[in-house]
């Protein structure tokens, strides 16, 4: 009650509110340091979050390229969805007859050698799909189309890679080899692998009848479609099986129903593409070490933003506190001095965040998606923001509590 | 400068009977005041002089309402301030009390005009009438054209005159000043104790200054000696202090 009257004429105190405002901008050396803190930390840990959360959508991108299947089945050891836990094919039949399955196919998928015409050889994931139906293709077809995988020995390359990765010597015309190509020559010029092109996997043939477009892999190996047939005799002896089967549920049948139905009629496991998704994050972030290296990255923007931005906001206000001793004196109430103090570090931290969200913005739209896995989603600005308010908060906490120790009689002592 | 609300019942704007104020307490006990006697005028000047550590500083924060006293009796401009909230002592300063620091404590982020306005802010005056009255007071300490300087832009004695119309922008009844000469050049200070005399004058005004800067005597109406938490003795000037209206004060320094 009395607190409100104390010489506090105007509610909201527009005055003391721009002297404080006043005060941290004109402070330069300081306004810039808590700046520069706050806006390093806010862009360590958002773009570390997105590269994190990038990579990690990138682990389950061919899940989402392969839009068709309403559940993916999976030998009950398969932890993600390159873990290699084959399937015996006699399993697609056992799935295919479970009620409510529209249709049930088997895909390949796996890692594989391919012996480039300039004789270089290039680890590639080969997707095999259904010889009949053709379901599991690519998400996009950029040549060609993806019945041209009929053809004899047909196989479609990912646009990404093909003048990276893929890249054959300038000079060598579709179909030749080159035996005398030094990669290793930094003269060498290359030109994109095309249509017509003929690589070799497990030693046979493999000719290039389309380019696709796929969301890049978690290590940007080249992505090579091939039929479900072709994949297996690409492969060695001991992989020449399933990887696993993308079913269709008749309409009309809930998908997590029906998933419960062939699990326990045959055994696998069988998931939506959602929670295979999950699946595959799941083990990629409890057991892998990349969480924690980008936790540590986090942490050190975190700790950044602390020991530089929260430190300097902390001796900002005690290099004030003899104006705000002053001010006390002259009849300025703690409440309207903490306000002032809650106001200088409201506005740094609103321009410390919003500078480093900024700029890891600019920085995911300047870097093109297939070169670095960078993906914004709401939940990381809100965590950023959540890191800088502790930092902002703690400091200033700390800040007020020296003003409401601050004595009005100190300001005679010198 | 409306009469006082309280008891005003002769010119004594404060008085003091007996006052007592220890810091700390058992073996850490220092006693800062033992019986602190005194009385100050309206209209006057009431110098406060001795030997450092006697007490002087708290005897004037108790008398501005920044420290509470132990024993004895007070009142300022009627007032018991004893009997003062925290918060009603906040505004009771606010609206009563002009400081004057040996230590300028300007600002230096904000202009000269926004120092100034500063104990009108605190008060809730509007902007545009705070920084009129600013511009008006810097005028009569001789800044007029400066308002939109840098505190640190200028000299000490600049800086000493700024404090000064930051004192008494808001026409406060008591200005206690400590030690408002000593971080200045002697010559310096004398202008400036010039300035504060020429400006600080008012029927309705005490001042109550601290100093052990003997040449700045002469701008006193009366000079209370203090020793050891005590008033000793309280001189009244023969003659008329100097100050603006008094003729041409001569600075002995020049
Ligand atoms: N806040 C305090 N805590 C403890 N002792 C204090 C405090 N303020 C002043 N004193 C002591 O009280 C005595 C009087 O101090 P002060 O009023 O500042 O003297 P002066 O202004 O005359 O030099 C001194 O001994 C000083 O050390
Ligand atoms: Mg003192």
């Amino acid at each position: 009650m009395v607190e409100s009257a104390t010489g506090c004429a105007t509610r909201d105190d527009p005055l003391m509110k721009y002297f404080a405002l006043k005060m941290l901008f004109g402070d330069v050396a300081k306004f810039y340091g808590i700046l520069l803190g706050l806006t390093f930390a806010s862009l360590l840990i958002s773009q570390q979050s997105a590269i994190f959360v990038g990579l990690m959508s990138r682990t389950v991108g061919f899940i989402r390229d392969t839009g068709q299947a309403d559940l993916w089945i999976i030998d009950p050891d398969k932890l993600y969805v390159d873990d290699q836990k084959p399937l015996r094919d006699t399993e697609v039949d056992r799935v295919r007859s479970v009620t409510g399955v529209a249709w049930a196919v088997p895909l390949f998928k796996g890692l594989l050698s391919a012996k480039l015409p300039s004789g270089e050889r290039e680890t590639c994931d080969v997707i095999g799909i259904d010889d009949a139906t053709l379901i599991g293709g690519p998400p996009k077809v950029l040549e060609g189309s993806v019945a041209d995988l009929r053809n004899p020995d047909a196989i479609m390359i990912d646009n990404a890679s093909r003048g990276r990765k893929l890249a054959l010597p300038a000079g060598l015309a579709p179909g030749d080899v080159m035996l005398d190509f030094d990669p290793n020559d930094p003269a060498a010029k290359r030109r994109p692998m095309g249509l017509g092109d003929v690589l070799e996997l497990n030693e046979r043939r493999a000719v290039v009848v389309g380019i696709v477009e796929t969301t890049p892999t978690f290590q940007s190996q080249p992505v090579i479609y091939t039929t479900y047939a072709r994949a297996k005799q690409y492969a060695p002896a001991n992989r020449r099986t399933a990887s696993l089967v993308l079913v269709k549920a008749l309409s009309g049948v809930e998908p997590k129903e029906l998933a419960k139905r062939i699990e326990a009629e045959t055994g696998l496991l069988a998931f939506t593409p959602d929670d295979f998704s999950w699946r595959t994050i799941s083990y990629w972030v409890s057991q892998t070490g990349i969480p924690i290296n980008f936790g540590i990255a986090i942490g050190l923007g975190f700790l950044v933003g602390v020991a530089i931005a929260g430190q300097m906001f902390y001796n900002f206000t005690l290099d004030n506190l003899k104006y705000f001793g002053a001010m006390k004196a002259m009849g300025a109430s703690t409440r309207r001095l903490l306000v002032m103090v809650a106001l200088q570090a409201f506005v740094a931290a609103v321009l410390g965040l919003g500078i480093g969200l900024g700029i890891t913005c600019m920085f995911g739209l300047s870097v093109p998606g297939n070169r670095l896995a960078f993906r914004m989603l709401w939940h990381i600005p809100v965590m950023t923001a959540g890191a800088v308010t502790i930092i902002c908060v703690g400091s200033a906490l700390l800040s007020m509590i020296r003003v409401v120790r601050l004595d009005p009689a100190e300001v005679f002592k010198t | 400068m409306s009469p006082a609300a309280g008891t005003r019942d002769d010119d004594v704007a404060i008085r003091l009977t007996d006052v007592t104020k220890t810091f700390g307490k058992g073996d850490s006990a220092v006693p800062a005041l033992r019986g602190a006697t005194l009385e100050a005028r309206y209209g006057e000047s009431t110098f406060l002089v001795g030997p450092s550590g006697c007490g002087k500083t708290t005897l004037i924060s108790i008398v501005a309402g920044l420290l509470h006293r132990d024993g004895g009796a007070m009142s300022v401009l009627g007032t018991d301030l004893g009997s003062l909230s925290r918060g009603q002592l906040t505004r009771w300063r606010s609206e009563n009390v002009g400081f004057i620091f040996q230590a300028f404590n300007l600002i230096p982020q904000l202009t000269v005009a926004e120092n100034v306005s500063v104990p009108l802010v605190i008060r809730g005056v509007r902007r545009r009438e705070a920084l009129r009255k600013a511009a008006a007071i810097l005028d009569a300490v001789g800044l007029g054209g400066r308002e939109r300087s840098r505190p640190n832009k200028l000299s000490g004695g600049q800086q000493q005159r700024v404090a000064i119309a930051r004192s008494l922008v808001h026409d406060p009844r008591i200005l206690v000043c400590d030690e408002p000469t000593s971080a200045l050049d002697a010559s310096v200070g004398w202008k400036v104790m010039q300035q504060i005399a020429a400006v600080s004058q008012h029927p309705d005004r005490a001042v109550l200054v601290v100093t052990h800067d003997e040449r700045i005597f002469p701008f006193a109406h009366r000079i209370a000696h203090m020793d050891d938490g005590r008033i000793k003795r309280v001189d009244q000037q023969s003659h008329q202090p100097l100050h603006a209206g008094a003729g041409a004060p001569e600075d002995p320094f020049r």
